[in-house]
């Protein structure tokens, strides 16, 4: 309507708010490759050893699954709070029903399973009981699950479960052996990089998916549309949820065990993970790659500090502090990029 | 109120004796509304007087406590806005209801997304670029200029907010589009555009309902006016029987005296 303005827009468009579709791109590759080049010059032994590269992978691969699925729900505005309890009560439904002689396969299938569950009871919470904000309904479930975690297992953990139980989160294929060195890939990486692909075609290439960043952009909107949106959150928490269970399976099969304190903290991380990655808490934003971005940088602080020696307590501080810097990246973005 | 020039016998969307109660308070009372093939309505009334509630009402937002509603002559029941679009009747709403984080075309076509079928129809899939072509086939064909479809609605000032949400409206072979305050966001010189549009709406046979606070409007597009007050119909009339200052008196609730009352004398 406004053509000649736009013209104007054009020239009047100050450097940084045009750098903004630029960095929205590759900011994330480029923190990446920065962090990788660090590390490396820090560590030129170790850190770019195949070992090291396949324990990212290996250490990063529950956090992926959890990001994931909170990438979802924080781009429909939503929280979830419950994962790392949900993942440690897929766990303990895992190796409590190995341990009473239920068959693998169903074994296999329980963590996933027990996941949607809770994940589905956060979505009819949330839309059905008309909890104020998902923050409740996912806090409540944080405890619950924590307690049926606990409950089912008397609080003890369970050691040794069944080979095919462990493969997604142990299994290696071996590539060969060059110079001496053993290349193995794990199993696990390859899951996630599958994972992700399906997300990304579901987020961009699904009318489920545009529907979810629609919610996210305005609810109302996405309603007088005539947008299910209470059936489409629940799906969403679902999934969540079901991601956690995955990411249950993949640590009793890489720690060959269940412990019941699993994964406390890790929504957190995961919620780290989504808004380095790029989401905002406003929803509607992000992309899945920079998700993937997301949990990698949280998996090469962690390595880099390891490597480095640096203790634990200092970790917290710098990832704290990482988060803060994150969110005010996109303060400014939507400053910058947005009109009102 | 038939209008005059119209062969038609019947009104497109009537609602009978509409009451809309929300726990003890009375929005609306007994209001009937008539709205005709062709034709564009203005619905006037002070703040609370139950226009808003009337035309989501209308549009399926809201079912009616008592009384009813008529398409075509048949009874109809919306029990969502996804009903009432069915049947061709549209809402576009005063806070815009567009996704700013999305781009122009899909918010167009946000609700009712094309798909294509891949894996042998096992898996449906959003068909991204012929919703791109959609979108600007329709803008274009509506005169909207636009940098381009994929631009995203927070990045566009409100004129055109206001223009992709009516584009929007009549995407889907509308038949009424309902408009709750189109101008009142608006800066000064963009109103002019978003009422030629309405009057283009007219133009392919569309009737419109719309509600303004803006003499000017009512006056520029409208072919009838009618007044709700204290949620109940309290007058109405052809655009040409009437003057401004007695609509206005109608929104204050008065017949008489009118000329005391008028802020707006300019005839």
């Amino acid at each position: 309507m406004t053509e000649s303005s736009n013209h104007e827009m054009n020239n009047e468009v100050p450097w940084h708010v045009r750098m903004i579709p630029f960095f929205d791109r590759y900011g994330i590759l480029i923190v990446i490759v920065v962090m990788c080049l660090v590390l490396w010059a820090m560590q030129p032994e170790v850190f770019l050893s195949w070992r090291n590269i396949s324990n990212i992978f290996k250490q990063t691969a529950a956090n992926g699954m959890l990001s994931i699925g909170m990438f979802l729900v924080i781009l429909t505005a939503g929280i979830d709070l419950s994962v790392g309890s949900v993942l440690a009560l897929g766990m303990m439904t895992l190796a409590v029903s190995n341990a009473s002689g239920v068959p693998w396969p169903i074994v296999l299938c329980l963590s996933p399973f027990m996941g949607m569950l809770a994940g589905f009871v956060n979505g009819v919470g949330i839309t059905k009981l008309r909890m104020p904000h998902p923050f409740i309904m996912t806090l409540g479930m944080l405890f619950m699950a924590r307690g049926l975690a606990n409950l089912i297992s008397g609080g003890v953990p369970y050691s040794g479960l069944p080979d095919p139980v462990r493969f997604l989160g142990s299994a290696q294929i071996y590539l060969g052996e060059f110079d001496g060195t053993r290349y193995n890939l794990p199993i696990v990486f390859l899951f996630t990089i599958f994972v992700y692909l399906v997300f990304w075609i579901l987020l961009e290439h699904t009318v489920f998916g545009r529907r979810v960043y629609a919610i996210g952009g305005n609810p109302e909107a996405a309603r007088v549309s005539g947008i299910n949106v209470d059936q489409t959150l629940i799906i969403v928490y679902t999934i969540c949820g079901f991601m956690a269970g995955v990411a249950g399976l993949i640590m009793a099969g890489r720690t060959n065990s269940g412990f019941p304190n699993a994964g406390q903290g890790m929504e957190l991380e995961a919620i780290a993970a989504v808004i380095i990655g790029g989401a905002s808490f406003f929803g509607g934003r992000g992309q899945v790659l920079g998700i993937f971005g997301g949990v990698l940088i949280m998996g090469l602080i962690r390595n880099g500090l390891n490597l480095n020696d640096v203790s634990t307590f200092w970790q917290q501080i710098l990832i704290g502090g990482i988060i803060v810097l994150a969110v005010f990246i996109d303060v400014l973005r939507r400053d910058w990029g947005t009109r009102s | 109120m038939r209008p005059q020039n119209s062969n038609d016998d019947s009104p497109l969307l009537e609602a009978r004796g509409v009451s809309k109660y929300f726990g003890a308070v009375t929005a609306l009372r007994d209001v009937d509304l008539q709205l005709w093939p062709g034709e564009v309505l203005g619905v006037v009334g002070d703040n609370g007087a139950g226009k808003s509630t009337l035309m989501k009402v209308l549009s399926g937002l809201y079912p009616p406590s008592k009384g009813s509603l008529h398409f075509d002559g048949n009874e109809v029941q919306f029990h969502s806005p996804r009903d009432a679009r069915d049947l061709g009747i549209e809402m576009v709403y005063q806070d815009l209801a567009l996704a700013g984080n999305m781009n122009i075309a899909e918010n167009i076509y946000l609700g009712r997304e094309p798909k294509r079928k891949v894996l042998g129809g096992l898996i449906s899939l959003f068909d991204h670029k012929k919703g791109l072509q959609m979108a600007k086939d329709h803008l274009d064909n509506l005169k909207i200029q636009v940098k381009s479809v994929e631009q995203k609605v927070e990045e566009l000032s409100g004129g055109q907010r206001q223009a992709v949400a009516i584009a929007r409206s009549i995407a889907f072979q509308a038949r009424v589009v309902i408009m709750d305050e189109p101008t009142a966001a608006l800066a000064i010189k963009e109103v002019g555009k978003v009422l030629d549009m309405i009057v283009g709406l007219k133009d392919r046979g569309i009737s419109v309902v719309i509600i303004s606070h803006r003499m000017d409007d009512i006056f520029y597009v409208c072919d009838r006016v009618m007044a709700l007050y204290h949620g109940a119909n309290f007058s109405e009339s052809h655009l040409k029987d009437t003057s401004r200052s007695e609509v206005i008196g109608w929104i204050m609730g008065t017949k008489e005296n009118v000329r005391e009352l008028a802020h707006d004398r300019v005839k």
